[in-house]
């Protein structure tokens, strides 16, 4: 039994060795290290991946970028900050790769975020919503993609003043994002409408919502108007309950992401109409560039896009179109070539600001309607991020550890 | 604020209180009779919140709903008959705590399995028929649907009460309940016992998810989010006291209710938003309740349950063959660096091996020799992180002083949790654990100022020597081996002796003068001042650390680490840490199916080693020793 | 002078009343039996004597010293030493090792890390273990053994801190009766030897009678008789208790 003991320990220091000689290869295409939590967030990543896989498809289909194909390795990030870190360093070390992408959680971005500007390695933040990737723990070799918690609350604000409504009630996922969005918006509405009052805050544990306690809080603290930030399982859960008790009847409901087809559509036909939104109505969105994306895309998946297609398609595109401009992978050559690096998206063209690395890419606001028995969005808009995005001097404050 | 919303929300948590007790009282019944912790429990729920759907939506109309709720409970019922005739019942006589594992093993497959039979979209299921609307209450509405739960709960436990009063099969498991021994020695088909007993469980699982999909859609985070309430519901009421699971039910909600109710406080000095404390609010009532009753609310002392399995073997010092191979072990560990220069990855993983082991071990300290189940060793290894992170974060501490501080931080949290915790024993320590785990958890969590929140604490870095990756590694290395090392002498020393002393007979190691709480109050210190240290050099190898480090996956991975690797020696931690770590990193890579693989190849070895692998291992060598 | 001395003691487990005032002492160097049927209260009288039990009422003095209140392992360094009636050793252990252990916390040696604890007091453990004839079993796994075996590494273990008082609940359980004599009579030479005083109890009569200095009789927790062998015999309380249920003396085998 003692040489089985060691053998053992030999066996697992084996097993442990095996994983030594996959080295950085010469490269004939250009290597995207892509990681994700596919794992926990399905219902946004399943539509994100077959959206940068159609990307990729399209980029090849034309002769890829400087000549080369680009290939993508994708991983499951672990849904943790730790793995995380330990999956980019994989990409990085042993599968070559100069390009990171992706991360959906705010804190695997981050980690992420942090790891990219230690070890110098680009990354494109494709999801992550936290202000922090660009802003407080932003640095010099990361970009992101998406509209931040701050634009998206930016661009309800307007709607939100436009309202009138004094009394306000907020219900949000008690960690960073729902945090922060619920800040960003009191501090915007009381700077625009100083005699506002907010009755009252509920913030339930994310995807644990005891929705009908919840929404019976909201209603007893009798509010004029509702800011939500709930999304998931935690909205339609929302959703639900409030219909049932009548909560949601003749009040102004602003809520940030719920015009998703991600979050709407497993509301059907209790889509909460009226509600004031930002998300993605991919049917009525009319301009070519879309037009273009939607058309490849029901056609290679015969599905509609989520929004999550949206992002992937754009992350990937970006990634193009930055090594296109820069004419290599060097990492300082492609940040050099992403500070203001134009992309034309499926929403239209925008930039990634030299200032704080950010993409301008907007989202639509509209209004929550029912339309053959689901969900959708009228009177929508589209509000570019340029517009909502604090100017260069005042990023310049937020951003103190990047250069 | 008024009396009416109050008393409403009470109301309203009554709803919610019969959710919990549904969830829980399977997992009480099969624990009561089979000792096993099913963590699949959460899975089984969630299964039938998905079956519930199809069925509603295919079949549709009041026959789809209630029929489907019907349907939903015997199949997952019959799915737990199958789960204990195929996989737990060869697995009965492993030791203490082994099941765990290969429940594990299913949590992993049925979320992959619902992932690809129903799609990753959330499904929000139909409201039920006859009880969409609501009724006036106090000025104000209430879903028929609650009233309609509020009754089940009670009527659910009403019948649970009948059948194990009045049939046989009850009468038999509340015998088992009370003494598994006894059972057996009745001459009774134990075998069926455990299966109808799983099979009532699983169906009780159905039924409470299948009843949740008028409220809540069907989606994949179901199984983990609900698992642990289950639990908390279960140890509170008092293990196998189905009336106490739903007291326990009640005084949990309505705690929730009550936090949802105040919403923000204003106190004059400060204002606390109450509706945050749901986060805990259950971990919290479970530890009051367990400081203050060690058996829950209405639980009794359970007899020791003489374990089934094949006792510990006793320690032998090292063999010069032991020695031998341990050397070469670490030689070749020495020189990875240079074996491994093509490839830098094998020192990134390398480090993370490292640290899962010392974790392991660290765990396996006081779950093997000091017979206490952890189910929170994440708080320590967080504990740890924060504390060297912290540190690095507000002081601009150099590495060293925060590596210092680590185990340091850890040793104040193990003494403070390990005081209350070794006052109980079995799966109440475990529960205690758990708890006090989770209000670390939370409170990293919801301390944004100091903490960072759930964001965490970036930029831990490791400083000047320990820069480049190698050198860190020979750090981790160093770190690690000493404390293997240290381990193990304590684990020779009379300390080590007294610790398995007071695991194998209480009675008889207190009547030779022993202290065993003193003892394994001791031990338990000692394994979270060395689980910090993992985790502190896991901040640092990861340059930046969140809440997750505390997380009860973190928990429950160093759990299947020590089973796996076996908990009846003294190498398993660290062959089941190292086998874990290296099988998730690579299995992650290979398939986007991974969960349902890492599953997989956990329930061969489960089948293949019921005494861990390195039980299994030595099993091995010793029935060819005999032979030859 | 007494060692130990015990008045009115008394304990309750819901409506049982286990024991029921029970008075009564064993002088220096005495070998004392408590007999009495099964359920009579004996097992709880040693619990409460070596502290694992409280008592509801009464008062146990060892040496002048009040033991109420006091945990077991503070009355076990006072020097009061137990057998188990279900035997009770370390399963994870060798025989020794279970010996050894003893003696390390006599030593006061249990908080020590460093140390192997295999080198500790081996010579005196392999003495204790030949003592009761167990020392060719030194290095098993205890959990092998038989059970008569089990009891006696028990009495080496209790012998291991010098004890002046031994506690000894049904030391033959399990035993052939070759066996029992031989036990008996080998704690009877350690009482002789050393001036142990010893309690215990014993379900064969013959045993009882063959080597007690005195017997104590309980029934239903009342203590019914107090004398040698030959006025037990003839006391017609204690016939009516064991032959009034339809049993003899010897009929009583294990509880
Ligand atoms: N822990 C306990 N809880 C409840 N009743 C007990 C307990 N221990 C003993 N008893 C009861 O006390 C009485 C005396 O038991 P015990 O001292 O074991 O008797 P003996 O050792 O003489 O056979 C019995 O009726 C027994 O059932
Ligand atoms: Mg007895």
């Amino acid at each position: 039994m003692i040489t089985a003991r060691t053998l053992g320990l030999v066996a697992a220091a084996g097993a442990w060795a095996l994983t030594i000689g996959h080295g950085a290869q010469a490269q004939d295409t250009i290597k995207i290290g892509e990681l994700n939590s596919y794992k926990t967030q399905t219902a946004f990543l399943d539509p994100y991946k077959k959206g940068w896989e159609l990307a990729i498809e399209e980029i090849n289909a034309k002769g890829g970028v400087l000549g080369k194909k680009l290939e993508v390795i994708s991983r499951d990030d672990g849904s943790s900050p730790g793995d995380a870190v330990r999956v980019a360093e994989e990409l990085v070390t042993r599968e070559g790769v100069n390009i990171l992408a992706g991360t959906f959680l705010s804190n695997t971005g981050l980690a992420v975020t942090e790891f990219a500007g230690k070890k110098k390695v680009f990354f494109l933040a494709a999801e992550p919503l936290t202000d922090k990737i660009t802003w407080q723990n932003g640095n010099r070799y990361t970009f992101r993609l998406r509209a931040t918690t701050y634009m998206q609350v930016a661009m309800l604000v307007p709607e939100a003043l436009a309202a009138k409504k004094k009394r306000w009630a907020l219900v949000y996922p008690n960690y960073e994002y729902g945090q922060a969005a619920a800040a960003t918006f009191k501090e915007m509405m009381k700077a625009k409408q100083p005699d506002i009052e907010f009755v009252t805050e509920q913030a339930p544990p994310l995807g644990k919502v005891d929705a009908g306690a919840v929404v019976q809080a909201i209603d007893d603290a009798k509010p004029d108007a509702i800011f939500n930030v709930l999304f998931g399982a935690d909205f339609a859960k929302l959703v639900r309950e409030g219909g049932t008790r009548g909560v949601f009847k003749d009040r102004t409901v602003v809520s940030v992401l719920s015009g998703e087809p991600e979050y709407l559509d497993p509301v059907k036909e209790e889509a909460p109409v009226g509600w004031i939104v930002t998300g993605y109505p991919w049917d009525k969105i009319k301009i070519p560039e879309h037009q273009t994306f939607l058309a490849a895309y029901q056609k290679k998946y015969n599905d509609y896009p989520r929004l999550g297609s949206i992002v992937g398609y754009a992350t990937m595109k970006s990634l193009a179109a930055g090594i296109a401009k820069a004419g290599s992978t060097d990492t300082e050559k492609l940040i050099t070539a992403f500070r203001g690096l134009a992309v034309d998206g499926p929403f239209g063209p925008f930039t990634y600001r030299a200032s704080d690395h950010q993409a301008t890419a907007g989202a639509f606001v509209g209004k929550i309607a029912l339309e053959n028995g689901k969900g959708t969005m009228t009177d929508i808009k589209y509000v570019d991020g340029a517009s909502v995005l604090p100017s260069d001097d005042e990023v310049k404050k937020l951003r103190p550890a990047a250069e | 604020m008024n009396l009416n919303a109050f008393v409403f929300q009470a109301v309203n948590g009554l709803s919610s209180a019969s959710g919990l007790f549904l969830v829980a009282v399977g997992l009480s019944l099969i624990f009561g009779v089979t000792r096993i912790v099913n963590i699949a429990h959460g899975s089984l729920y969630m299964l039938g919140t998905y079956i519930a759907y199809s069925v509603a939506t295919k079949l549709g109309g009041a026959l789809g709903f209630w029929g489907g709720i019907v349907l939903t409970a015997i199949l997952v019922g019959i799915l737990g008959a199958i789960i204990e005739v195929l996989l737990l019942r060869r697995i009965y006589r492993a030791p203490e705590l082994f099941q765990l594992l290969a429940t594990f093993a299913l949590v992993l497959v049925f979320n992959d399995a619902a992932l690809w039979i129903w799609g990753p979209e959330d499904l929000l299921g139909p409201r039920a028929p006859g009880l969409t609307g609501s009724i006036e209450l106090l000025g104000r509405r209430l879903p028929t649907y609650d009233i309609f739960l509020i009754v089940v709960g009670p009527a659910v436990l009403l019948l649970l009460h009948m059948a194990l009063s009045k049939t046989r099969f009850g009468r038999l498991m509340r015998a088992a309940t009370q003494d598994r021994e006894m059972v057996g020695a009745l001459g009774v088909n134990q075998a069926m016992l455990f299966t109808g007993v799983f099979a009532l469980g699983a169906m009780l699982a159905g039924l409470g998810g299948a009843l949740q999909i008028a409220r809540e859609p069907a989606t994949l985070t179901t199984d983990l989010n609900v698992i642990g309430d289950a639990f908390v519901v279960v140890v509170v009421g008092g293990m196998g006291s189905i009336t106490g699971a739903y007291v326990a039910a009640v005084l949990i909600a309505e705690v929730k209710a009550l936090c949802i109710a105040l919403g923000i406080v204003d106190f004059g000095l400060f204002t606390v938003n109450f509706s945050k404390m749901t986060l805990v609010a259950e971990f919290l009532v479970m530890a009051i309740v367990l400081i203050t009753r060690p058996y829950g609310l209405l639980g009794r002392e359970q007899g020791a349950v003489r374990s089934v399995a094949e006792p510990e073997e006793p320690l032998r010092p090292a063999t010069t063959a032991t020695k031998i191979g341990g050397l070469i072990v670490l030689f070749v560990l020495i020189a990875m660096p240079l074996i491994a220069q093509g490839s830098p990855y094998t020192l990134v993983l390398g480090i993370d091996v490292l640290i899962a082991i010392l974790f392991a071990a660290s765990l396996h300290f006081i779950m093997g020799p000091g017979g206490m189940h952890s189910f929170g060793h994440a708080a320590y290894f967080g504990l740890g992180a924060y504390g060297a992170a912290l540190l690095v974060k507000w002081f601009a501490a150099p590495m060293g002083v925060a590596l210092a501080a680590a185990p340091l931080v850890a040793l104040m949290g193990a003494l403070l949790f390990g005081w209350f915790a070794v006052r109980l024993s079995g799966v109440y320590l475990a529960m205690l654990t758990l708890a006090f785990a989770q209000i670390v958890w939370a409170a990293v969590f919801q301390w944004e100022t100091l903490t960072g929140g759930s964001n965490g604490v970036l930029g831990v870095w490791p400083s000047a020597p320990f820069e480049s990756r190698p050198a860190f590694y020979y750090l981790t290395l160093a770190l690690a081996a000493l404390g293997v090392f240290l381990i193990r002498r304590f684990l020779f020393a009379p300390f080590g002796y007294a610790m398995r002393a007071g695991r194998d007979s209480p009675l008889r190691a207190e009547a030779i003068g022993l202290d065993v709480k003193r003892i394994h109050w001791l031990a338990f210190a000692i394994a979270g001042c060395i689980c910090g240290v993992a985790g502190g050099l896991f901040a640092f190898a990861k340059g930046s650390i969140s809440p997750e480090t505390i997380a009860v996956s973190r928990s429950i991975d160093g759990l299947v680490m020590v089973l796996l690797g076996g908990l009846q020696t003294l190498s398993g931690p660290i062959v089941g840490a190292s086998v874990f770590a290296v099988l998730q990193d690579s299995v992650m890579r290979s398939t986007e199916y991974w969960r349902a693989l890492l599953g997989g190849v956990i329930l061969l070895l489960v089948l293949a080693f019921p005494a861990g692998i390195v039980g299994g291992l030595a099993k091995l060598f010793a029935r060819r020793k005999a032979a030859s | 002078m007494s060692d130990l001395v015990i008045r009115q003691l008394s304990k309750s487990f819901g409506g049982v009343r286990a024991v029921n005032d029970v008075s009564f002492a064993i002088k220096r160097g005495e070998f004392l039996a408590l007999i009495g049927p099964n359920g009579a209260g004996k097992s709880t009288c040693f619990n409460m004597i070596n502290g694992q039990l409280q008592p509801d009422s009464g008062e146990i003095m060892f040496e002048g010293t009040p033991l109420r209140g006091k945990k077991p392992r503070d009355i076990w360094r006072l020097g009061i030493g137990r057998t188990f009636q279900v035997a009770a050793t370390f399963n994870s252990m060798t025989v020794i090792e279970n010996v050894q252990m003893a003696l390390i916390s006599h030593a006061s040696q249990v908080y020590r890390l460093w140390k192997p604890a295999r080198a500790l007091h081996r010579e005196r453990a392999l003495e204790l273990l030949a003592q009761v004839g167990m020392q060719d079993a030194a290095d098993r796994p205890s959990r092998e053994l038989a059970y008569g075996d089990v009891k006696r590494v028990e009495l080496a273990i209790a012998l291991a801190n010098e004890p002046r008082l031994l506690l000894m609940d049904e030391p033959t359980a399990g035993m052939a009766p070759k066996e029992r004599n031989d036990l008996i009579a080998l704690v009877k030479r350690l009482v002789i030897e050393r001036g142990i005083s010893v309690l215990f109890t014993e379900h064969s009569m013959d045993v009882v009678f063959a080597f007690a200095d005195r017997i104590i009789v309980l029934a239903r927790g009342k203590l019914i008789a107090d004398g040698d062998a030959r006025s037990i015999r003839d006391n017609p309380q204690v016939q009516e208790v064991y032959f009034g249920t339809g049993k003899t003396f010897k009929a009583e085998a294990r509880s």
